[in-house]
């Protein structure tokens, strides 16, 4: 058994601090706030929806050639919990700006753009903006529009924030002071200090959590806590806490365990560890499948996306989540793994029913594999919302068909938002099989959306519309396999 | 004093006029513009949450708050019994909506119990805890269930009425009746309802609070306390916007937080969480409009009928003037010969509805361009052509008066819209579109230019009055306050410059201060775009006071005449000499000349009867227009908004860097309103779109891909208002109703544009596409 010990370190803007006290589900938004009084992170709505408490977190990170390096992502604190800071450094508005007061480049340029109104969005936008800042000296549009694809200004109409992020870009005096350029080696240095080596275990009264050091010991503590809570990115978990008002006890935090940040790459397909954010995610995902790359940009905002996981997505067994359908039209399998086994089954199959997911007491979600597309085959995702950027799906589509000749051979179509769980379309994929390819043919399959879904009424949309819609994207995917451009798109460019 | 500050310039920075940055602009980025709940607490604060309830009309049988009150760190549990004079904060006297919900719960999420204890995280769990029984009661959720069912008023219908609306109709040419729905809208302000309530000794109680309308929040607090009004002094230095959502939703948190402080001699701050927030307080009303219109074989309307039946909610709270707005503006630019317009102010099981932006005017407006669109599609003609023809008239024309018998006197619509449409080459753009959607499959587009003339004081008469107050220190420095309240719409700023322009002093050299009861007393809310209109004329008005002191007192000291000592960049110049401005002051003081004023203000001109429905409730009218172009897609109704032209009316502007960023907001605010922002309640009455996950307002990403935004530079108001400028807070909420137009004629076009598509608003992607559908069938 791993060393146990007992406090969560991390570097606060210019301090390093260490909680040896922490409850398992305490926000670092209360904690910037309330033991801080750094104030200028915002309570919005405390969901994770409107960016008003975005900071930015940075820690160590090995990328794709495994090179590792310190990177910073913009993230919610509302829904951020303490227990997932470890060896990380968080980044407040109260930083950026020199001791004598000289605003940095971003701030300056919202104060020039009159970029502010009410202002009390205005310290998350400056971090989101910053977050970009750090990474894109040129952004184009469509690259400002999706960095702030998580932070609601409700007075401004965005356009004056979008001219002030143009210009800040630009605006890199060589004299600058900029914190995280300025203090890169030393926070490297003090984070790899800080790397965790044993299991960290804190108690405080009857509260727990538990941040095993790996993936074995992740089995073990789940065996011993079988009720425990799993938090990987929290962007699910944390409105149990922020809105539901759950306590939840004992929680493990697996966000710092490296085997479950692997992406591998193979002729086979694409094996994406459960702890893998959609923003880690997006490129190997959009190089080897058509429309994900644009399915993951409309996932949430940037926040959300560089702290939920696809993992995450698929252990939630949420009927509404954006991955399992694609994931499920690619033929994709989960494995999950517990103290004494290791066990993969297709994905459409770990979803039960409504709120069940064949996951036994002691096993977590270790990786889902995505079988790689043949060539030939075509396949598309198509996420349908009432607000285009950063809502929840209505409804999601993901149909993959291969052809012989101008026959259909194989069709694998599923959908969100279409029945208690992602699920399968199998009475269309039949009208399809065997038929030619062709618009009689899906106008034909369209009725047979009737038999596989009978879909309910809510607040993102009718029954009716999600069954229409449903029919009408099938047709989509009909016309842009014979290259028709049916598809609307803000920008040419993807960003 | 820092006399570098005053080299000889020939120029203020900050005058009138000038593009300057909001004052809290700085604060605002570096995070350091505190907010109520940034504020250091005073020691031993408390934390309250609302106990809320799940019926939507019910008899309350048994209140069991035993497990919430066991709950370690809560302090005490507040029902409508612990209201120490009055359970009462009916902003209209009605007495119609209680503090607490008392024996009978009116809407679903109704506060029956509040909930103080020592963490704000322990006040809302706790309050989870409470066992409430109900015997359920009949409820009425939607405007239709209403009129159903009997159709109880809020508060008393409006009828405006001129000419012969019945017989002109019956004598039309062509005819036409029609029912639209109009969502309503949640502000969504981005920092939530706060009040942070201290007591004092004796009666008395400082309350900090996130509203428009600090002197309702002294009344009420006051009210419910049981002590005069004197006793309570309210603060607010900025909000995280308002929209109208905090001119009266405030009362019920300001007061409980003042009736916890009072009982347990503690502060008590009382934030509630965004998901209650948006449960427990009013939003715009949504409306049911009937109409019914006569009209000729051009296109000129003859006679319009209509009826704008709205969703109240369980109280009248601002119903009433809200429902009038509505009828005010159902004209929009366009001249009725015989009108009739009724309003329904229906009484329904859900939330009160209340102020935003525009007030029912937005409401009135869309319905009034729903029948333009209605006649130029059963004519087949672009709808501009319909809307040209039926503009109000110059003063001779006998097509100037609107259906509340007002004269239109300043109307500059038609040289707006001319200018439009030729800078954004509106006829060439429109004919390349109806070309594109011949051949294109899926993908369908429309362009529309709609304008908006919007009324600008207060239709209550007597609230169109402000104050400020003006202190000039020794060193020269100028303490500023008013009554108007900073929610980022920049009223701070303008009077600043009003100040600074008034004695030509650099406006860093006036110290904006928070508005409180304490130093201007009887204020109006800041509403009905008014803000710098009144408050800036009160400013005017005490400069004006304190400059005749010191122009007398100069004239005195230098021996010359009144005409001879004029201000000029930050000195006076007295005869032939330039004294700085400071050493004035410090002169005038020693003379024991008076070095402070009240200002104050009272908009002249305007009067209304509302019984007979006549009068001048407006100053003047603000004007506008803007063109926009969408595409929509046909398989899933999802759209983009390419391109939107606006030119805007703020006649001078006080400050053209503030305006322009009141009609970007503005037009993105109108346009979440009637695309993609939808209130949902199910069968239980429940609202199930409360938080930002659910409820859509725009992201960057909506805003017009392309977005030109121009003032009417040419325009000054015609009336004597603060430099000649024109209000500039709510007009531009309804330019997007070109948004919805181009949408709608976007659908039209796979029906080849034979029948208007009828969207009922919100046009989220769903009613794209079943109108579209619908057309199909066609």
């Amino acid at each position: 058994m791993a060393q146990e010990s007992g406090s969560i370190r991390f570097i606060l803007n210019d301090t390093e601090v260490a909680l040896s006290e922490v409850a398992p589900t305490a926000t670092l938004l209360d904690y910037l706030r309330l033991e801080h009084r750094l104030t200028g992170t915002k309570e919005g709505c405390a969901e994770g929806d409107c960016g008003a408490c975005t900071v930015l977190v940075g820690r160590l990170v090995r990328d794709g050639r495994g090179e590792e390096g310190l990177v910073y992502e913009s993230v919610n604190a509302c829904i951020r919990f303490i227990g997932s800071l470890n060896a990380t450094h968080v980044v407040t508005v109260e930083h950026l700006a020199a001791k004598d007061g000289t605003l940095h480049p971003v701030q300056q340029a919202m104060v020039d753009f009159h970029g502010s109104q009410c202002g009390f969005c205005t310290p998350g936008f400056v971090m989101s903006l910053y977050g970009l800042w750090l990474t894109n000296d040129n952004p184009s549009r469509a690259a400002i529009e999706k960095a702030l694809q998580g932070n609601l200004c409700r007075c401004t109409g965005y356009e004056p924030i979008i001219r002030a992020a143009e210009a800040a870009a630009r605006e890199r005096p060589s004299a600058l002071f900029d914190p995280i350029t300025r203090t890169r080696e030393a926070v490297t240095a003090r984070l790899e200090a800080l790397r965790q080596t044993e299991t960290i275990v804190i108690r405080k009264g009857e509260d727990c959590l538990i941040l095993p050091v790996d993936a074995t010991d992740l089995a073990r503590v789940l065996a011993e806590h079988p009720d425990a809570t799993i938090v990987a990115g929290s962007t699910d978990v944390g409105l149990w806490v922020t809105k539901q008002m759950r306590s939840l006890n004992p929680v493990i935090f697996i966000g710092g365990i490296a085997e479950l940040q692997r992406i591998e790459s193979s002729e086979a397909g694409l094996t994406i560890g459960a702890g893998v954010s959609y923003t880690a995610a997006r490129d190997a995902l959009s190089a080897a499948y058509p429309t994900l790359g644009c399915l993951i940009d409309r996932i949430g905002g940037d926040q959300i996306r560089n702290m939920g996981t696809i993992g995450g997505n698929i252990a939630n067994g949420s009927p509404i989540g954006d991955s399992p359908p694609p994931l499920i039209a690619l033929g994709a399998t989960v494995t999950l793994r517990s103290k004494d086994s290791t066990r993969s089954l297709p994905l459409e199959d770990f979803f039960i029913a409504y709120g069940r997911q064949d996951r036994k007491p002691g096993e977590f979600v270790e990786s889902v594999f995505v079988p790689a597309l043949p060539a030939g085959e075509h396949f598309a995702a198509y996420k349908v919302t009432k607000r285009r950027d950063e809502d929840i799906s209505a409804l999601l589509g993901a149909f993959r068909i291969s052809l012989d000749g101008d026959r259909v051979k194989t069709a694998r179509i599923a959908f969100g938002g279409m029945a208690a769980t992602p699920k399968r379309a199998k009475a269309v994929e039949a009208a399809l099989i065997g038929q030619p390819w062709t618009e009689d043919t899906i106008r034909k399959a369209q009725a047979a959306f009737e038999a596989d879904y009978q879909p309910i009424t809510d607040w993102r949309a009718t029954a009716a519309y999600r069954l229409l819609a449903a029919k009408n994207l099938l047709m989509r995917f009909f016309l842009e396999s014979t290259g028709e451009i049916v598809q609307l798109q803000r920008f040419e460019e993807v960003a | 004093m820092d006399k570098s500050a005053f080299e000889d310039r020939t120029t203020i920075t900050g005058p009138m006029h000038a593009p300057l940055k909001h004052d809290s602009a700085h604060k605002h980025v570096a995070g350091t513009a505190d907010y109520i709940d940034d504020m250091p607490e005073p020691a031993g604060t408390l934390h309250a949450a609302l106990g809320l309830t799940d019926r939507a009309h019910a008899e309350i049988v048994e209140v069991d708050l035993s497990a919430v009150a066991a709950v370690p760190g809560v302090v005490c549990v507040l029902t409508a019994r612990d209201m120490p004079h009055s359970n009462d904060i009916s902003p209209t006297h009605l007495h119609d909506e209680p503090v607490l919900a008392d024996g009978r719960v009116q809407f679903h999420g109704q506060p029956a119990f509040a909930v103080i204890a020592e963490t704000r995280d322990i006040a809302r769990r706790a309050a989870r805890l409470a066992r409430i029984t109900y015997r359920d009661l009949p409820t009425v959720i939607d405007v239709v269930d209403a009129m159903a069912t009997g159709g109880e008023f809020v508060t008393p219908p409006l009828t405006l009425q001129r000419g012969d609306a019945e017989g002109a109709l019956e004598r039309s040419p062509r005819r036409l009746k029609g029912k639209m729905r109009i969502g309503g809208q949640e502000h969504f302000y981005l920092e939530g309802h706060i009040a942070l309530a201290v007591p004092g000794e004796d009666d008395e109680m400082t309350v900090w609070v996130s509203t428009q309308h600090p002197s309702e929040i002294q009344r009420m607090v006051a009210q419910v306390l049981g002590v005069p009004v004197n006793a309570v002094t309210v603060n607010v230095r900025r909000m995280g916007g308002g929209f109208g959502g905090k001119e009266t939703q405030g009362n019920q948190f300001a007061a409980l937080a003042a009736v916890a402080a009072r009982k347990l001699r503690r502060a008590v701050k009382f934030r509630p969480d965004r998901d209650d927030d948006m449960t427990a307080t009013g939003k715009r009303h949504d409306f049911l409009v009937d109409y019914d219109v006569g009209f000729d074989d051009d296109g000129h309307i003859l006679a319009v009928h209509a009826n704008y039946a709205a969703r109240c909610g369980f109280s009248a709270d601002l119903s009433g003037p809200v429902t009038d707005r509505a009828l005010f503006h159902a004209d929009n630019a366009y001249f009725y010969p015989n009108v009739k317009l009724t309003s329904e102010p229906l009484k329904t099981n859900t939330v009160s509805n209340t102020a935003f932006r525009g007030f029912g005017g937005p409401q009135g407006m869309v319905g009034g361009e729903r029948i333009i669109e209605e006649i130029a599609y059963a004519l087949g003609k672009d709808p501009l052509n319909i809307r040209k023809l039926n503009f109000y008239g110059d003063g001779d024309s006998g097509r100037d008066v609107t259906p509340y018998h007002q004269k239109v006197e300043d109307n500059i619509i038609r040289r707006i819209v001319d200018e439009l449409e030729a800078s954004a080459d509106y006829q060439a753009r429109r004919a390349a579109i109806i070309e594109f959607n011949r051949s294109s499959r899926v993908i369908r587009k429309g362009i529309a230019l709609t304008p908006v003339k919007f009324g600008i004081s207060f239709t209550l008469t007597h609230l169109n009055q402000a104050g400020a107050l003006v202190h000039i220190y020794t060193d020269g420095s100028i303490h500023l306050n008013h009554g108007g309240t900073e929610m980022g719409q920049g009223v701070y700023t303008k009077v600043a410059q009003v100040l600074a322009d008034s004695f030509q002093i650099d406006v860093d050299r006036v110290k904006i201060t928070a508005t409180t009861t304490g130093k201007v007393p009887n204020t109006s809310a800041t509403a009905a775009s008014s803000g710098s209109d009144l408050n800036g004329m009160a400013a005017f008005d005490a400069a004006r006071q304190i400059k005749e002191r010191l122009v007398a007192f100069a004239a005195e000291r230098w021996q010359t005449t009144a005409e001879n000592v004029s201000f000029v960049p930050n000195h006076v110049k007295i005869g032939e000499e330039l004294v700085p401005f400071a050493e004035l002051i410090r002169q005038a003081y020693a003379a024991r000349v008076q070095l402070s004023a009240a200002g104050f203000y009272a908009t002249p001109k305007i009067h209304w009867d509302r019984a007979t429905g006549r009068g001048t409730p407006f100053y003047y009218f603000a004007y506008g227009a803007a063109v926009s172009e969408v595409s929509i897609d046909t398989l899933t109704g999802e759209y983009l908004v390419d391109r939107v032209d606006v030119l805007h009316d703020v006649g001078r502007s006080l400050n053209p860097a503030i305006d322009l960023g009141q009609i970007e907001g503005g037009f993105v605010q109108g346009m979440g309103w009637l695309t993609t922002e939808e209130l949902w309640w199910d069968e239980k009455g429940r609202l199930r779109t409360h938080a930002p996950s659910t409820y859509k307002i725009p992201l960057a990403s909506d805003r017009p891909k392309i977005f030109n935004v121009r003032l009417a530079e040419w325009s000054q108001n015609v009336e004597k208002t603060i430099g000649r400028s024109k209000a500039v807070g709510e007009p531009p909420l309804m330019l997007p109703i070109s948004v919805l137009e181009a949408l709608s004629m976007a659908v039209a076009s796979v029906a080849d544009y034979r029948e208007c598509p009828r969207l009922d608003t919100p046009a989220t992607p769903e009613r794209i596409l079943m109108a579209v559908e619908r057309l199909r069938q066609i």
